[in-house]
């Protein structure tokens, strides 16, 4: 049923790290790679060597720059599904293929019984839902369902795959439903919030905001501190030589 | 967003239909028309033939029509389940009256007791598709209290001017009819209006630099643009919550659909009050030929003059 669960035992979620973010979009990619093959697989892809490529994906990665009077900066912003406790992509859904798990609240589409009406996608502020055209179903964030909780990965691979994927660490993965858990104790820390609150789907998934820079200076620091102009050979030891000359004979 | 043509002719046809079908329960039941068999039958038949068309062509934008039976299973939550669930369950009063009206079986409390019956159920269907996009909070142009009422203003008003071309064809008069007929548009045209007046002044809701938090890092005066796009083509997200109409291109179709929907079936159905037969039919056929333009254009409005919230993380300042 599209009806919402009372109470979901776990809140799992993501927090996205704005500060730290680099829109590398290897979370994007990455979440492809698993998910094409995944629970919600495939995410087909409509010309995709063609003039007009486009597809289903999972999770976009948006760059702005954010600018005031004086000051102006670059903020990566990643954005997918954000597991809402009470979003209405569920309650519209007239077929009951759009549900929120009661263990974990994670909300996900069943792609045997949605008829792809679309309407979930109407109904969601965030644009996570993305209708595959070749499918004609539905498709968004499973939270990598079929990672999470796959006992034939190692330990260190039951994450999302996108969490696996960042390589600044700036997406977490946990239980937001259990103030004691790490992703809770950072979103504490760091003032964590949720996009579009006014909605009152109370969204699972947090953003930990941007930090200003220091305006001009930052990379006058770093010039100071980095010469760049040294040449980077003098600091090689024998074993990088090394390296370096058999690299060089086995490329040939 | 995207103006799905299957969804115009849905909503419009069944509209219609149900209008029909109501005006024909509350004239026959009242005996303000009589009962004859051939006219029953083919009013009947158009006012059905309209909605089931309509609900087949409903379902020719999903992605598996041959699943559309399982939309009856959420009507708890969802509007859509609702309007499917009705729309199905007002064929059965509706073909029963029609069945006893043209072979005479039943009485006078039996009838009337259908027509209630079908009147309610129509009333409710067409309430239902109205919620579907009233209770969008994602589209301040849709979740407005008077838009399920706009819905039922315009299925009745198209339904009658359908009505009255059918008694003019048939050579029944009926002042009450002719009455009702500019009763009906003059109400859909007031509630319409009001609706057009109420979008251009609502203003919007949310910025970009709220939607994604992004005015905590420079506080107000931070304002976000957009540097790079995530994907370099257009994704489904945009192509169909991303549909823009020229505000002024917006402002000449509305001009049009207030001639079409209602200035020009209002003329003709005064025309039809001469009491020229040959004047009636040719009124009649304007009006309905002008009201039909007129509500697919009025359609076509509703969806590409409604801004989605998504779009503010493309790049639109406000939605």
């Amino acid at each position: 049923m599209t009806s919402l669960p009372e109470a979901t035992n776990k809140k799992l979620g993501l927090v996205i790290d704005l500060d730290i973010c680099v829109g590398c979009h290897a979370c994007a990619t990455s979440c492809k790679e698993w998910n094409t093959s995944g629970y919600s697989g495939p995410l087909t892809d409509q010309d995709p060597y063609g003039k007009d490529p486009h597809g289903s994906w999972l999770n976009r990665v948006h760059s702005y720059e954010v600018v005031s009077e004086t000051q102006s900066q670059t903020v990566h912003f990643p954005r997918s599904c954000l597991h809402c406790e009470e979003p209405d992509c569920v309650t519209v859904c007239p077929t009951g293929a759009s549900y929120k798990r009661e263990e974990d609240g994670i909300v996900l589409v069943n792609p045997d019984t949605c008829i792809g009406c679309k309407l979930c996608s109407w109904a969601c502020p965030y644009g996570a839902r993305e209708y595959d055209l070749d499918q004609g179903v539905m498709k968004k964030c499973t939270l990598c369902v079929d990672r999470i909780y796959n006992e034939t990965l190692d330990e260190v691979d039951r994450v999302p795959a996108c969490v696996r994927a960042c390589p600044t660490g700036a997406r977490h993965f946990g239980d937001l439903g259990d103030p004691t858990s790490d992703v809770s104790k950072l979103v504490e820390e760091r003032s964590g919030y949720d996009l579009l609150p006014e909605f009152d789907y109370k969204p699972v998934n947090k953003y930990l905001p941007p930090r200003a820079r220091k305006n001009g200076l930052a990379a006058a620091d770093v010039k100071q501190e980095i010469p760049l102009s040294q040449p980077q050979q003098n600091s090689k030891s024998a074993m990088d030589l090394i390296f370096s000359w058999a690299d060089k004979k086995l490329s040939r | 967003m995207h103006p799905s043509y299957s969804v115009i002719f849905f909503t419009t046809a069944s509209g219609a239909g149900y209008g029909l079908l109501i005006l024909l329960c509350l004239f026959g039941a009242l005996g303000l028309i009589p009962v004859e068999p051939l006219f029953m039958f083919t009013s009947f038949s158009i006012a059905l033939g309209l909605v089931t068309f309509g609900l087949i062509s409903s379902t020719f934008h999903l992605g598996h029509p041959e699943r559309a039976w399982r939309a009856f299973s959420q009507w708890k939550t969802s509007w859509l389940s609702r309007e499917g669930g009705a729309a199905v369950v007002s064929f059965i009063p509706a073909v029963l009256l029609a069945f006893g009206w043209i072979f005479s079986v039943g009485d006078e409390q039996l009838w009337s007791f259908l027509s209630a019956l079908t009147i309610l159920a129509a009333i409710v269907t067409i309430y239902c598709t109205g919620m579907i996009y009233a209770s969008l909070r994602t589209i301040r142009q849709w979740n407005l209290v008077l838009v399920p009422y706009v819905y039922l203003a315009l299925g009745l008003a198209t339904g009658a001017v359908l009505f009255q071309f059918l008694l003019i064809l048939f050579g029944v008069n009926s002042g009450w009819s002719l009455g009702v007929t500019l009763f009906l548009l003059s109400v859909a045209l007031v509630l319409k209006h009001l609706y057009w007046h109420s979008i251009d002044s609502l203003g919007t809701k949310y910025t970009a630099e709220a939607a994604t938090g992004l005015w905590r890092l420079f506080g107000p005066s931070g304002k976000i643009t957009p540097l790079d796009p995530p994907h370099s083509t257009p994704n489904f997200v945009m192509r169909e919550m991303g549909f823009k109409v020229a505000r002024k291109h917006a402002l000449k179709l509305r001009l049009y659909s207030y001639l079409c929907l209602f200035l020009i079936p209002i003329l003709m159905i005064c025309v039809a009050l001469l009491g020229v037969n040959w004047l009636s039919v040719i009124g009649g056929l304007i009006a309905l030929g002008a009201v039909s333009i007129g509500v697919i254009l009025e359609r076509w409005l509703f969806f590409a003059e409604a801004t989605h919230t998504v779009n503010v993380f493309y790049g639109m300042e406000a939605a």
